[in-house]
């Protein structure tokens, strides 16, 4: 070759970590698109990266933080709120942004995710559902639904368990701003990041993703195509539904929308107020 | 702030001294016999511009704190064994991802629920090896109020200085005891702070250590960026599964503990210039040793103690040359033997007796006194 052809660069490649690159997910993955949707919401929202904390916990989508070039921190498993609250009580001026998966979130740290939507301290929480266990091989979780099949609910019943709504449980729980989207819908969840962002308080935005080599193999979903494919079809549009309707049955109807979007005392505002009191 | 007296308990003490040393962030969780330190931090914590900040467990209160630490807040938590119990997976994470912090256990009766109210010094090997993975850790055992301060002091700095989580493993008896406390004028105060990084960000690597083998912390919000991962980690702190970089990093977090142990190491040498017999002992128990030592001196007896100040990273040289200094060795601790068995590993083949109390009250001054007078018939 003598010509050198041009590299056309990402433009959201100022965000990543290049010389972290490829990516460890799995073709197919919609986890790739969600680190996409963050790195434009802190581009539409022009954030100062170096002001900007990204954090996440542990499994697939725990590592996306390490993938951001803002300071970011990769916690045990199930901590990534907990850490996440240190970060934004001890310096306020930070934009703190929680990434993890529906395991790492619901299940090991359910009891995080659930104070810290009561505490209301300001910080955006993603939680990537894609209904299943993929870092250690697909074993059914907090989310996946009844009868479904994974490594640890094989035929003939497949799981026994039923799954939490997240939605349901973080809006019950005290969260100021709640939306759930499908991978598909990138431009509409990226703008409820941003939102998410943008208010002063506990924002949860659920986004349903695809895992077509653990739990999509194991319940012939298809390939990534097709199980993004199928997301799209099912997610039925209703902003501003109450949330305890947000009904999620992945086969039929997977409803999708911003469901809370309230004002309440944010924790740090609070603090800084009790500070301001104490020195008069 | 100048000078302060105060007669209050060891509990309050430790709060005080975190504040002296700097503390703005206290996570935590309400524990007997740790919950005087929450509740003094609650009301503290606002008026001096920090944070107290009670959390649903005592998991989410660690974790939280290695968070507020990376923000370049000096941090906390106070609690007591379940507690700890709970927060030795993050205690790892501080360890692999080379977090300043302070844990004090104010230690209670265990296994498990125990006896809440009464003290024991049943901890000890849970702090050093509680969490999976080969680390070291610090660990300071104040036996007075006056040590609850200064030693929680001094946790800080080490903590600072050496980027590593610190125990103040104090006995309830301590934590709960009542004597006079001076808090010493700021400005007569030594604080360590971490090192920053002083290099081009675009040069920056947040896990290269220095000669001291402690790298520069780079913090969130400054303008050095970075990823930081309990997983093992190279210099630039990507994670890696290469066998080198899981021996250099391991090796490293070790050796800055135990090269620097000179550093960390604080003992008590008391009337133990002539003595035939040592009794080693630290915390509460040590303090009925002293009795036990001066009224066996008044019998003509030739015995002294060593009093660990810390027991992490465990004085292995100076048990050595006690060793070789006297004839037998007492120790005496608050459980069926702990610190025992460390004694016996450097201490041989010099005899070593373990004179152990698995309960709340210590060891009585009279009680070590019969045990020297025994070990002196032998």
């Amino acid at each position: 070759m003598t010509e050198s052809t041009p590299v056309l660069k990402h433009p959201m490649a100022k965000y990543i970590r290049s010389d972290r690159q490829p990516f460890i997910y799995c073709s197919g993955c919609s986890i790739g698109i969600v680190t996409g949707m963050i790195a434009r919401a802190i581009d539409n929202l022009d954030l100062d990266i170096t002001k900007t904390v990204i954090v996440s916990g542990i499994g697939c989508t725990g590592r996306t933080s390490g993938y951001f070039k803002t300071g970011t921190y990769h916690t045990t498993h199930g901590r990534a709120i907990a850490f996440a609250e240190g970060v934004k009580i001890a310096n306020p001026e930070l934009e703190v942004i929680v990434v993890s998966g529906d395991g790492d979130m619901a299940a090991i740290g359910g009891n995080h995710l659930i104070h810290a939507c009561r505490r209301n301290i300001d910080m955006t929480v993603i939680c990537i559902n894609n209904f299943t266990y993929g870092m250690t091989g697909g074993q059914f979780g907090p989310t996946t639904e009844h009868e479904r099949y994974s490594q640890t609910s094989p035929a003939p019943v497949g799981n026994i368990e039923h799954p939490f709504n997240l939605v349901k449980l973080a809006a019950s729980s005290g969260a100021i701003f709640v939306a759930r989207w499908t991978a598909v819908q990138a431009r509409r969840a990226t703008k409820s990041i941003e939102k998410g962002i943008q208010k002063e308080g506990f924002s949860f935005i659920e986004v349903i993703g695809a895992c077509p080599t653990e739990y999509g193999r194991m319940n012939r979903f298809g390939d990534g195509v097709t199980m993004h494919k199928h997301l799209l079809e099912v997610a039925e549009i209703q902003n501003g539904l109450p949330p305890h309707e947000a009904e999620l049955d992945y086969e039929n109807r997977i409803v999708c929308g911003e469901f809370v979007n309230i004002e309440k005392p944010e924790y740090t505002a609070v603090l800084r107020e009790m500070h301001k009191k104490l020195k008069e | 702030m100048p000078e302060r007296v105060m007669f209050t308990m060891g509990d309050i003490a430790c709060a005080e001294g975190a504040l002296s040393a700097g503390a703005r962030y206290f996570g935590g969780y309400p524990i007997t016999p740790a919950t005087e330190i929450a509740e003094w931090m609650s009301k503290r914590m606002p008026e001096v511009g920090g944070a107290y900040v009670q959390y649903e467990d005592e998991i989410a209160s660690i974790t939280s704190v290695i968070g507020a630490s990376w923000t370049g807040v000096k941090s906390m938590t106070a609690t007591s064994g379940p507690g700890v119990s709970l927060m030795l997976e993050s205690v790892g994470l501080a360890v692999m991802t080379e977090t300043p912090l302070v844990i004090v256990n104010i230690m209670r009766g265990g296994p498990s629920t125990g006896q809440p109210t009464r003290g024991q010094q049943g901890d000890i090997m849970q702090a050093k090896w509680g969490s999976h993975g080969d680390y070291q850790i610090i660990a300071l055992t104040p036996a007075s109020v006056q040590e609850m301060f200064d030693q929680t002091v001094q946790a800080f700095n080490l903590s600072e200085k050496f980027r590593t989580p610190v125990f103040v493993l104090a006995d309830e008896t301590v934590g709960h005891m009542r004597e006079r406390l001076v808090i010493p004028d700021e400005k007569d105060l030594k604080l360590e702070y971490r090192k920053l990084p002083t290099v081009d960000p675009s040069e920056y690597l947040p896990f290269k250590a220095d000669d001291d083998l402690v790298p520069p912390m780079g913090l969130f919000g400054s303008k050095y960026q970075f990823y930081a991962t309990g997983l093992t980690h190279d210099e630039r702190g990507y994670p890696s599964d290469k066998e080198n970089v899981q021996i250099e990093l391991v090796t490293r977090l070790n050796d800055k503990i135990l090269k620097n142990s000179d550093q960390i190491i604080d003992l008590e040498r008391f009337m133990l210039d002539d003595a035939k017999i040592a009794v080693i002992s630290y915390g509460t128990p040590s303090r009925s040793a002293k009795k036990a030592i001066r009224d066996a001196r008044e019998e003509g007896i030739k015995v002294g103690m060593l009093r660990l100040k810390t027991v992490w990273p465990f004085p292995e040289e100076q048990v050595a040359q006690l060793a070789s200094e006297v004839d037998h060795i007492i120790v005496a601790e608050q459980n069926l033997g702990q610190v025992y068995y460390m004694v016996k590993a450097y201490a041989s083949p010099t005899p070593v007796h373990l004179m152990a109390k698995p309960a709340g009250m210590p060891q009585l001054p009279h009680e070590i006194l019969d045990k020297i007078k025994e070990i002196k018939s032998i």
